[in-house]
């Protein structure tokens, strides 16, 4: 009885559209178009000149409405989506370049890409940072904590930017930089310096979420064990080597977990810094079907394809964390 | 709590440590605090190479608009009396005049009082003072600080951006409400149910959590445009297109956010002993009537932490609200993308810079108010996960 208004909603609004993008992916809806002949005469002397010509026209109904139809094409729109034949002659000639024009294949690079680089990052700032603070005194704690949920906290798109913003045309981070490496950059006129500005903006923005969970799991380390670790002669990279790292282990695998299902979900950014021109992600991707094009469509078939397929691999990214969590609890039992 | 001898740091690392601290602490606030800067000068100023002229703002000051030392130390003076006043003063007033049981709603009216008057004082007081002070004060009384508020004013005014905060509000509002009703009687008849389903509804939660929004737009969209046709069978004349409706948005966001929320309260609910509910059970209350009396009053603690994530995934949304919202119910995430993305000119740009900033402000608050509470929201996943 509680759980029945809940249980309504996820069916209709998580189950269904699941559904309806898997039906979609393999029909495709277009305005249906009728052969005309048209006669256009332009004045002439002494008669006016006439032409003929066959025009397609899309076929409109009684109230003025483009009819369309609904054909089932199978796999087309995933082939659409994935262009085997390009990325065969891609792979063929090994041309790095010519892969990379290929939308599907240049935003799965770089959305996998983000999360590998930004893993470890996150990880190892919120360590870092957990660890300072826990050694620091107690009057500073509350104020950094506030401070460190600030990135955490904004908004993404405004969080990216944020940081274009100090880096755009001469902005102060980039003359900095001229200054310092004493030439010219621009540092959004080409991939690879914005894909480094969406490493750090990403770092900067999940780093507090780990510092926040690894402090809290530092609370309940227990301070015998780290002193009868020193009685045992550890020295600190030890002590950290061999109690908290372990102590801590369930917190980093957690924070690895979620950050994989965010990183994966790589978007914002794209927006934020405009990037769409050198570098796209797989959400990205789906996005930009979904929005309408100049003529006011939207290729919603090309869309949920790759929406099936962006959905696919975080299903085979998420396996493997499952199964082991599926297992953990088998032995439980 | 003392430090045992042997576990004292060493100088060189205490050094390091605290260097490394006050690093990131500078990391985490300066995008934030220096977009807040720029929003305050003109485009010369803020896009300036030199971080001096975009704190100082030459180019503004010349343009007449500035601060002069006096106002700066006036204005200073004042908020050092007003935060001096909000933390001892305010408190007694508010538990003086405030019944029992009213202490959020006394606190709310108190805090818009007490921003009320400080924005007179700011905005009228200190200028109605100072303006004939400036000119017999010499070099005090003369613009150091170059400072203008007409992009704010562009951009709440002239843009209308007062619409896309209404709808923000509405929005977030309306997902923060239907979320946390749903969600608290689902978490708290899952968590009292005792079968396994709790283990489920983690995985469940998990997957939804991990899939990406994109794949959830693709469906909603094509049914949502089209959704009047589809409906007519079913409601005749009043089928609805939900495309750009506000309230569709609502549902949407609030189910892309249930699994988490049930799983975030049902854990909650469980750490209340279930003693509790069976003890009113046994004295004749209903199933419902239990939940009503005795867990609503002890519930809020984690009923604010999920309300507070809901809020955020709201309040941040970019996605789902630019695929699923017309211009004119726009919110103001999408809305601010929108404002740089045609041909901008340097002032279009510092315009947006004002509106991330006017968004960036009640976040601002919020982790101010609610610190512990996301402190103890983030830790609780990581500790029942």
């Amino acid at each position: 009885m509680f759980v029945g208004p809940s249980l309504i909603l996820m069916l209709i609004f998580i189950a269904a559209p699941l559904v309806t993008v898997f039906w979609n992916s393999f029909y495709v809806t277009k305005p249906q178009y009728e052969k005309v002949e048209v006669e256009t005469c332009t004045p002439g002397f002494p008669k006016p000149k006439c032409t003929t010509a066959v025009k397609q026209l899309p076929l409109l109904d009684e109230n003025g409405k483009v009819v369309t139809e609904t054909s089932f094409v199978g796999l087309e729109s995933y082939i659409n989506v994935l262009e085997p034949n390009r990325l065969r002659a891609a792979l063929e000639a090994l041309d790095w370049n010519a892969l990379n024009n290929i939308e599907f294949w240049q935003a799965l690079r770089f959305t996998l890409l983000f999360t590998l680089v930004t893993m470890p990052l996150v990880i190892g700032t919120g360590l870092l940072i957990a660890l300072t603070v826990n050694g620091t005194i107690q009057s500073i704690k509350g104020p950094v904590i506030f401070v460190s949920l600030l990135p955490f906290i904004i908004t993404p798109v405004i969080g990216a930017l944020s940081i274009r913003w100090l880096f755009i045309g001469d902005g102060i981070l980039t003359a900095a930089l001229e200054a310092w490496l004493d030439r010219d950059i621009a540092m959004f006129a080409q991939g690879w310096t914005i894909e480094i500005l969406m490493y750090v903006y990403r770092v900067w923005h999940v780093a507090p979420f780990a510092f926040v969970v690894f402090y809290a799991g530092l609370q309940t380390l227990n301070n015998d064990t780290l002193e009868s670790a020193i009685v045992d002669g550890a020295n600190r990279f030890e002590r950290l080597r061999y109690v908290v790292i372990p102590h801590l282990m369930p917190l980093i695998i957690f924070v690895l977990l979620i950050h994989l299902m965010d990183a994966y979900r790589v978007f914002e950014e794209i927006v934020g810094f405009s990037s769409q021109a050198y570098v796209i992600s797989l959400q990205w991707l789906t996005y930009d079907f979904l929005m309408p094009d100049e003529a006011g469509t939207r290729s919603i078939s090309r869309a949920s394809a790759s929406a099936m397929l962006t959905m696919v691999g975080i299903i085979v990214l998420l396996v493997i964390p499952l199964r082991r969590a599926w297992r953990d609890r088998r032995k439980i039992h | 709590m003392s430090v045992p001898k042997s576990m004292e740091k060493p100088f060189w690392l205490k050094l390091l440590s605290n260097g490394f601290l006050s690093l990131w602490c500078l990391l985490a606030a300066f995008p934030i605090a220096w977009i807040a800067i720029m929003s305050f000068k003109t485009p010369f100023d803020a896009f300036s190479p030199n971080p001096f002229n975009v704190i100082f703002g030459p180019a503004t000051r010349s343009l007449g608009h500035g601060l002069t030392t006096l106002e700066i130390a006036a204005g200073l003076a004042l908020a050092y009396f007003l935060v001096v006043l909000a933390l001892r003063w305010l408190p007694r007033q508010v538990a003086h005049y405030t019944p029992a049981g009213y202490g959020a709603f006394g606190w709310l009216v108190a805090a818009l009082l007490f921003g009320f008057v400080a924005i007179i004082l700011f905005l009228v007081v200190i200028p109605a003072v100072t303006g004939p002070l400036n000119p017999l004060l010499g070099p005090l009384g003369r613009d150091i600080l170059g400072l203008t508020t007409e992009h704010y004013e562009a951009v709440w005014i002239d843009r209308n951006f007062v619409r896309n905060f209404g709808n923000s509000m509405l929005v977030t509002g309306g997902v923060v409400a239907i979320s946390l009703t749903v969600g608290t009687l689902a978490g708290y008849g899952l968590a009292r149910s005792g079968t396994d389903l709790a283990f489920w509804l983690l995985i469940v939660a998990l997957i939804f959590r991990a899939l990406p929004h994109s794949v959830l737009v693709a469906g909603y969209l094509p049914v949502f445009i089209k959704s009047a046709e589809i409906l007519r069978p079913i409601l005749g004349e009043f089928a609805p297109t939900l495309y750009g409706k506000p309230w569709a948005v609502i549902i949407v966001l609030v189910s892309i956010n249930q699994p988490f929320t049930i799983w975030m309260l049902s854990s909650f609910f469980q750490n209340i002993p279930s003693e509790l509910d069976e003890a009113a059970r046994v004295d004749g209350c209903s199933h419902f009537e239990a939940f009503r009396r005795v867990i609503m009053p002890v519930m809020w603690p984690g009923v604010i932490t999920a309300g507070l994530f809901s809020f955020l995934l709201a309040y941040n949304d970019f996605l789902v609200t630019s695929l699923l919202l017309d211009a004119r119910n726009m919110t103001m995430v999408p809305a601010i993308a929108g404002m740089f993305n045609r041909e901008t000119t340097a002032s279009d740009e510092v315009q947006a810079i004002a509106a991330a900033v006017s968004i960036t402000a009640p976040l601002f608050v919020l982790v101010l108010v609610f610190q512990k509470q996301i402190v103890s929201g983030l830790t609780a996943g990581a500790v029942k996960g």
